[in-house]
């Protein structure tokens, strides 16, 4: 008789390292969801925190990012019930047009068409985006950052150049490997 | 006007910054128009960027206070 042998690699938690490795991916992950940056900055603060004191409670089953992320998911269903809760529950708010070229726009031509933005293309781009945040945290952490910096966060080359003492050159090289890793990346994962 | 392929992968990465000049994108289509390679690269370059577009990173001074408030939290 064969026996069954489990895998008994349990993860650990490395607070220290939380805000590095996690902070731009629950970032992300709480503006797809919230559509406000300074929501989403104050969901990721109370995750980590709120992570910190459950530290006790997590088993080592699921990778420390899943268990994180779990976590957000909470906070970003609190925020929508606080915020539910304030407006008298089902408020819609709808601004009439008072302009003449608007005049006789009836409030059924006013809701989200359909055909254009259904709810798969949203859930996809928000994967995507979280895919794409896998395949940069598996650059090496200088290009992750230079990228990071250039792309995301649309920085100068001169300020880049500055802040992490390299020159054009070197960042142009970074970004173009960084560029290629992420293509072919996103090509196995995604595509 | 006949540029090397790195060239041509170095000017199509500034493109996507919109940091390359009016003749270096010029020459860029000029060298894709022959070479098949580096023009489904830069298709595919020209894609990144567009799934890129719609990430968000948070800055480092966040960062900072994010790691100070953890640290504070940790005491």
């Amino acid at each position: 008789m064969e026996a069954v042998t489990k895998n008994t690699t349990k993860h650990q938690l490395n607070p220290s390292k939380w805000v590095d490795a996690y902070a731009d991916y629950l970032f992300n992950y709480a503006v797809s969801r919230v559509s406000d940056a300074e929501i989403a900055k104050d969901l990721v603060q109370e995750t980590f925190v709120a992570g910190l004191n459950s530290a006790k409670n997590y088993k080592g089953d699921a990778a420390e990012r899943t268990w994180l992320i779990a976590i957000l998911k909470r906070k970003v269903i609190d925020h929508y019930r606080k915020i539910n809760s304030k407006k008298g529950k089902a408020e819609v708010r709808m601004s009439y047009a008072s302009t003449s070229e608007e005049e006789g726009d009836w409030l059924e031509e006013r809701v989200a068409d359909p055909f254009t933005k259904g709810g798969d293309e949203t859930i996809e781009n928000r994967e995507l985006g979280l895919a794409i945040h896998d395949c940069l945290a598996k650059l090496p952490k200088k290009q992750s950052l230079v990228f990071t910096k250039k792309t995301i966060q649309g920085m100068s080359t001169e300020d880049i150049c500055n802040e992490l003492g390299i020159n054009p050159s070197n960042l142009w090289v970074m970004i173009h490997r960084a560029r290629t890793a992420l293509m072919g990346c996103m090509n196995e994962n995604w595509y | 006007m006949k540029i090397s392929h790195e060239e041509a992968l170095h000017i199509c990465d500034k493109a996507q910054y919109n940091e390359a000049s009016k003749w270096e994108v010029f020459k860029l289509k000029f060298h894709t128009f022959f070479c098949k390679t580096c023009a489904k690269h830069s298709k595919k370059n020209t894609v990144l960027s567009g799934l890129c577009s719609n990430l968000h990173a948070l800055d480092e001074s966040t960062k900072e206070a994010m790691k100070k408030a953890l640290e504070k939290e940790q005491l």
